[in-house]
């Protein structure tokens, strides 16, 4: 935890990274809140909040008297709201440091295309699948 | 939610001191609460007029909707675990986890023993041979295990290793996530308990200064560092909490920024910080942070 943004995003943001990552998968059960206080170690309200925070955005549902559930086609809506946060979150700042050091668009670019991508199920659902 | 604890104009005077000063506030039911301030500020002394310890001056308390003076039904769902708490000379642990149940009926003896086994407690020492943290993990064990509707705490780690410490977050998390009671706890240790609480009750000096949701205490200050200039151009006459600086960098701490707010510093080349409860603590009960550690 981080003590920049309330705890409750992050633990929301933290369940959508288990679903990008695949390690929730879509209709499979998410633990409780009170599994995530005390992996956490955060009061059971606020990671309640976390929660509802991704019910409110119908990424995860609630099976009566068993417990939430990530929605089918979760994944995909997540893919698609990270891809817009993308540029602000990452390239900007990583343009903004390069020109603080002098590092041409040009350069930039090249250092990208050198750099390996690294695995994981999003490329390669993306590299088959078109999900946006 | 019904509050458990309710406090109207509440004013505690030792002689010419005026320890509480006309203080009003609720805990609601199943919440853990934290009760936090400096030395001498007045934690304690609310504490002992909660659990009917001591005389109000003036002033209305309420706990589970009646006077806890010399109130056996409240005070049964009540326990205190105090900062300093005195044993019979020639007592031992064992004694005082014999005597327990005799004062809190929803008393956990299953659970007791897994936390002595948890904390290392030496059962069949004198407790005058105890080290301080082996004292303070009896209180600990106690107000637990009490399982009371009420707990307090007072400063319940004194001399508690960090290992000992991370048992009674969890323990703490774990039982109230099961079986939800109201806690009250009163700590130096802001940082390492923040993320436990739901709510933050700050006294200083004997008054609330703070009394809100622990989440929207932490949002409520952002420190701003920048050049000089441009930060005061972008501050402009807000109020400040606290303002440091070394060479031409300034670094001013002041209420919530809204969204574009926080826009308009990045676009001014400003970084914005957050700040962690304990700091804006200490801003706002006006110590330096060197003072308050060691208070701590």
């Amino acid at each position: 935890m981080d003590e920049s943004r309330p705890i409750f995003v992050q633990i929301a943001e933290q369940i959508e990274n288990d679903i990008l990552d695949g390690v929730l998968a879509e209709e499979s059960q998410v633990p409780s809140t009170n599994e995530f206080a005390a992996f956490y170690r955060i009061n059971p309200a606020t990671a309640g909040k976390g929660v509802n925070l991704l019910v409110e955005s119908d990424v995860l549902y609630k099976k009566r008297g068993i417990g939430m559930f990530v929605r089918a086609g979760s994944r995909a809506l997540l893919v698609a709201k990270r891809r817009e946060q993308f540029q602000d979150e990452f390239v900007r700042p990583l343009v903004a440091e390069a020109a603080k050091l002098g590092i041409s668009a040009e350069e930039l670019t090249r250092m990208i295309s050198h750099t390996p991508a690294v695995d994981s199920p999003t490329a390669r659902i993306t590299g088959t699948e078109q999900v946006i | 939610m019904s509050a458990v604890v309710e406090v109207s104009n509440l004013t505690k005077r030792f002689g010419h001191f005026t320890a509480i000063d006309d203080v009003s506030f609720r805990v609601e039911e199943n919440t853990i609460h934290g009760l936090l301030g400096r030395n001498g500020a007045g934690k304690t002394t609310i504490m002992q007029l909660l659990t009917g310890q001591d005389f109000a001056t003036s002033g209305d308390i309420r706990v589970f909707g009646q006077s806890p003076v010399e109130n056996a039904a409240v005070l049964g769902n009540t326990c205190f675990i105090k900062e300093s708490q005195r044993y019979p000379d020639n007592f031992k642990p064992f004694h005082v986890f014999r005597s327990a149940p005799w004062f809190f009926p929803n008393w956990d003896e299953e659970y007791a023993q897994l936390l002595i086994a948890d904390f290392r407690l030496p059962l069949n020492r004198r407790i005058k041979k105890l080290s301080r943290g082996q004292l303070s993990a009896i209180g600990v064990i106690v107000g637990l295990a009490s399982r009371a509707p009420l707990t307090f705490f007072d400063e319940p780690y004194l001399g508690l290793d960090a290992v000992a410490r991370q048992i009674f977050y969890d323990r703490l998390l774990e039982d109230y996530a099961e079986r939800p009671r109201t806690v009250i706890l009163s700590t130096h240790l802001i940082d390492e308990v923040s993320n436990l609480l739901e709510h933050v009750l700050v006294i200083d000096e004997g008054r609330v200064i703070i009394d809100e949701a622990a989440e929207d205490a932490r949002g409520s200050a952002t420190t701003v560092v920048g050049p000089r200039g441009a930060v005061d151009a972008f501050l402009g006459r807000r109020e400040i909490l606290h303002r440091d600086g070394i060479g031409g960098l300034a670094s001013v701490t002041v209420g919530p920024l809204t969204g574009p707010e926080r826009a308009a510093a990045a676009a001014a080349g400003l970084e914005l910080a957050p700040v962690s409860l304990q700091q804006l603590i200490i801003r706002k009960t006006n110590v330096s942070q060197t003072e308050f550690e060691q208070s701590a």
